[in-house]
């Protein structure tokens, strides 16, 4: 087949998503992988005629704030009425409806937590500006995840909720054809009808554990896709067809590991392994990114650095600029308009944002008072300009340390065991600190982001424990992966700060060729490009002592062209050292 | 810091779900949603840990509460929503809005105290609040009553989320992701059992013991190191790894999705079996010895373990002691001792933030060397 006749296929099995998705909508979601588009309207619109005609379709922002998610109190209708009068919030209006949000991937997790809890129970609850709310909130959510690479995804725990994940980005417009209409309303009013049998129960569930998806939420929303793709067929008994169709939308996005197929012969087979060619798909690009034969696993090792580090880094960044408090976390700011609220304060409101609940509870005391006063016969509440009080913010601005971690083959060979263990005594400050993390490992052609940014420390060590080393040494991809994560990063309002740990010794150039001369260019090109976005840095040189100490040692010059602070792994023991200046003298 | 918690034998001989999230002084502005049956206890499959940390804490709130930790779709928040069907009843003071106990003065509200007789008693179900992430701080401790201010002009105390849940249980769910000046401020009233207010010309302090049970996922972001210490037990969630096993959480999370209620009845004999256990188990509780031998057998444990002050200890003996209630025994064992040291004490050990999950091995290396 052509590219356009893929470009086909991909389009059918889009549109397949929206109308089994319109069977059941309510309490289920569609995670869209797309960017803006032809594509992305397309299969909106397709969605929205399949959807029933009285059902709303809302769009709301990623960062829509709680006090319009989950509601509070009516400004205008509270001052007229003299009472706390409560206004919805999104998630109840949208009770029944489906929810289109945009630009899922800047969802910060405590608005995933608020969408979960509607995609979990069906209801909201909220306590918020001096009143209980508690609503319906039976929604369905279409989450488009604009992301670019595999670091910016929605947030996990929405994920996890949302039975279809499809990805639009490979379809060509030419493709966007409709085809013929599925009956969505037979379809729906059979749904109640339909029946699975333990057997398909258990075959969703094994092929969800072949296929290393640890969640049980996998199998449930799979059998409740199997469910409306039989009711789609237009029978009431799920088959083995139906199955095939869950694990094709539900389960194979989320596989970890490729099946094995001989592996449990007694089992029957699942569904996904016989006719699903995008199961397969999948799961072997998930299970090609490790393992080449050389590779070495080597155990961290003791090493040291000195203490607080990474403090003295940020406090390089913020020299000139006063810092808050204590500074226990990260840098953070105060702000009149973004991040947590902090309470609030008198003021004007040209400073900020009107506090209604504590401007009027400011008021309150005073009413019988003001009452009193001759001329005042109005009702409602009397608010004078005294009682006004703006909402303050702390605007957090997270750290997030990326470790750019050598693993090549001369860093092998010398360290990658004491860097680990540097990057180890590193993380525990980062725990200290609060700060996330984030690893890029380079080594042979190319570099990866081997963590995204967490807070997790537990994962990070994990992945640094699983860090194989071998093969050439990209600096210059390393640095660029980190350049464009420090980026990234920027957008999310965080603050980057680049751990670079290497020898030094490039030999592989941006282009992906060899050569020494070349790719250490390369990398201090990079070097100034992250010095250009001002992001604060260190290098740890892992060469060994006596290479280092020469004035030209490649890890010096790259710190000099990032601005980083330059550090030489200091040596393991004494016994190296007292062996290197015997060396030293014998040669002498 | 005990809860009074008297055993009753009340048999409620139906269970109909309450609705728990109703506040009980505040206003209520929104039409209830209607009750969705919760998953029946008894109906979860696997999570033994979970399960038993909970009861344990059900039948003796002093032990401290329970933080879960785990996987994503382990079913962490559902064993903590069933646990609040299953409770049996308390004596509470009719229209105190901190539940107090009628039968132990010295632990009442300002309000009941005034009153001091003529005091009403009615049978409430404990309260199970959950405190919902971007609660704002005047909901959690309480604040100046608006309606009353601007109606009548006059200051009058309005209780929060942490009034509600005196004598009862405290749920946090995502509690990894709470926002560090709420859990602050959870920290200061879970350690001195009491609410402080000092806000808005408000002055004034009442009880607020509760049970915290904290849930979430350590993908997310981990626990602040005060906050984990101050749970009684930690069990970590895993996902069923057995086949069978996932294939019956599923047919049964599929049965109940269906038809809740159904499911609830066919479930009912084992949930009203189990709160009689409860309720028995409270009710032995205080008559449960605890033999010398066993309290150095926790002694040597904790010290083998190098767990910080005596809290560890103490956690476990009590959490020991109500097993034994939980299951008939007169005496605390070696056996108990065993089953609730992980629970109690992995959570506890000073270590290094990296360290690998090794805890729940140092504790079970250190429980077979105690108990040779």
């Amino acid at each position: 087949m052509t590219a356009h006749g893929g470009s086909a296929s991909a389009w059918a099995h889009a549109l397949g998503a929206a109308a089994l998705f319109a069977v059941d909508p309510l309490m289920n979601g569609v995670a869209l992988r797309a960017g803006p588009g032809p594509a992305r309207d397309a299969w909106l619109a397709a969605l929205r005629a399949f959807l029933p005609n009285q059902m709303q379709m809302r769009r709301a922002p990623s960062q829509i704030g709680d006090d319009r998610l989950l509601g509070g109190a009516d400004l205008a209708a509270s001052l007229r009425a003299g009472r706390p009068v409560a206004e919805q919030g999104l998630l109840a209006q949208c009770d029944g409806g489906v929810v289109v949000l945009a630009m899922a991937e800047r969802l910060p997790p405590s608005a995933a937590a608020h969408f979960s809890r509607a995609l979990d129970f069906g209801r909201i609850q909220a306590e918020r500006d001096g009143m209980t709310l508690c609503h319906r909130a039976r929604i369905g959510v279409i989450a488009f995840d604009e992301g670019q690479g595999e670091d910016e995804t929605p947030p996990a725990a929405l994920l996890d909720r949302l039975a279809f994940r499809i990805d639009l980005a490979s379809i060509d417009h030419r493709a966007l054809v409709r085809s013929a209409e599925p009956d969505i309303e037979v379809a729906r009013a059979r749904l109640p009808n339909v029946c699975a049998d333990a057997a398909a129960i258990r075959a969703l569930v094994a092929t969800a554990a072949q296929l290393g998806v640890a969640s049980l939420r996998a199998p449930l929303l799979a059998l409740r896709v199997a469910r409306a793709a039989c009711a789609l067929r237009g029978d009431c008994r799920v088959s083995e067809e139906d199955l095939g169709v869950a694990a094709r939308y539900v389960l194979a996005p989320r596989a970890t590991v490729l099946p094995q197929i001989d592996a449990e012969p007694q089992l029957r087979e699942p569904p996904s392994e016989n006719e699903d060619s995008g199961a397969r798909q999948d799961a072997d690009e998930a299970a090609q990114a490790p393992s080449q034969l050389e590779d070495v696993v080597l155990e961290s090792a003791q090493a040291a650095i000195p203490p607080d580090l990474l403090a003295a880094l940020n406090a390089d960044r913020l020299r000139g600029a006063r810092s808050e408090g204590s500074g226990k976390a990260g840098a953070g700011k105060l702000s009149a308009r973004r991040g947590r609220p902090i309470g609030a304060r008198s003021g004007s409101l040209r400073h900020g944002r009107l506090a209604l609940l504590d401007t009027l509870r400011a008021a309150a005391p005073w009413q019988a008072i003001r009452r009193g006063d001759a001329d005042s016969r109005e009702s409602g509440v009397l608010v004078r300009p005294d009682d006004f009080r703006v909402r303050r913010f702390r605007d957090p601005r997270e750290t997030t340390a990326i470790f750019v971690i050598d693993a090549s083959g001369s860093a092998a060979m010398h360290r990658l065991a004491e860097a680990k263990g540097a990057v180890e005594l590193l993380l525990c400050d980062c725990y200290a600190r609060r700060d996330n993390v984030a690893l890029v490992a380079f080594r042979g052609k190319s570099a990866e982001i081997v963590l995204p940014p967490t807070r997790s420390l537990a994962c990070a060590k994990r992945r640094l424990r699983g860090l194989p080393g071998g093969g050439g040494t990209p600096l210059a991809s390393g640095l660029e992966t980190a350049l464009s994560l420090a980026h990234g990063l920027r957008r999310k309002g965080q603050t980057p700060l680049v751990v670079l740990m290497s020898d030094g010794r490039a030999n592989i150039g941006r282009s992906g060729a060899a050569g020494r001369l070349q790719a250490l260019e390369d990398a201090l090109q990079v070097g100034k490009q992250l010095r250009a976005l001002g992001v604060a840095a260190l290098a740890i040189d892992t060469s060994p002592p006596l290479l280092s100490a020469q004035s030209e040692a490649p890890t010096l010059r790259l710190a000099q062209a990032m601005n980083a602070r330059y550090l030489k792994l200091p040596r393991a023991d004494a016994e190296t050292i007292s062996h290197a200046v015997r060396a030293a003298a014998h040669e002498g | 810091m005990t809860f009074p918690l008297k055993a009753q034998r009340i048999e409620n001989p139906s269970v109909k779900p309450k609705n728990t999230l109703k506040p009980v002084a505040s206003p209520s502005i929104a039409a209830d949603p209607p009750v969705r049956t919760t998953f029946p206890f008894t109906a979860i499959v696997g999570q033994d840990e979970l399960k038993l940390a909970l009861l344990i804490c059900a039948i003796d709130p002093a032990v401290g509460g329970v933080l879960a930790f785990g996987d994503r779709g382990t079913g962490k928040s559902t064993a903590v929503r069933a646990l609040a069907a299953l409770l049996p009843r308390m004596r509470a003071i009719a229209d105190c809005a901190y539940n107090c106990d009628p039968a132990a003065p010295s632990g009442h509200c300002d309000a009941c105290r005034k009153r001091a007789s003529g005091l009403r008693v009615t049978l409430r179900s404990p309260p199970v609040v959950e405190l919902p992430l971007g609660a704002t701080e005047d909901r959690v401790v309480g604040a100046l009553n608006l309606e009353r201010a601007l109606s009548h002009g006059e200051k009058s105390f309005e209780p929060g989320l942490l009034a509600r849940a005196n004598r009862g249980f405290l749920y946090i769910d995502e509690v990894n992701l709470l926002e560090d000046h709420l859990v602050d401020l959870l920290l200061d009233v879970a350690a001195s059992g009491e609410n402080l207010i000092e806000r808005e010309g408000l002055s004034l302090r009442h009880p607020a013991r509760f049970v915290l049970i904290g849930s979430g996922n350590p993908e997310e972001g981990d626990l602040r190191p005060q906050l984990l210490d101050r749970f009684g037990l930690a069990v970590e969630v895993a996902t069923p790894t057995e086949i069978a096993m996932r294939v019956e959480v599923v047919l049964r999370r599929d049965a109940f999705e269906r038809d809740p209620n159904a499911f609830a009845e066919v479930w009912r004999p084992e949930e009203q079996k189990l709160r009689r256990r409860i309720v028995a188990a409270r009710g032995r509780l205080a008559s449960i010895a605890t033999p010398v031998a066993a309290l150095e057998r926790a002694a040597r444990l904790c010290i083998a373990l190098g767990t910080d002050g005596l809290r560890g200890e103490l956690t476990l003996v009590r959490a020991a002691r109500a097993l034994a209630s939980l299951e008939g025994y007169d005496a605390v064992n070696d056996a108990h001792l065993r089953r609730v040291a992980p629970l109690g004490l992995s959570h506890r050990l000073r270590r290094n933030p990296l360290d690998d999950v090794g805890s729940r091995a140092r504790v079970a290396r250190a429980i077979e060397e105690t108990f040779v």
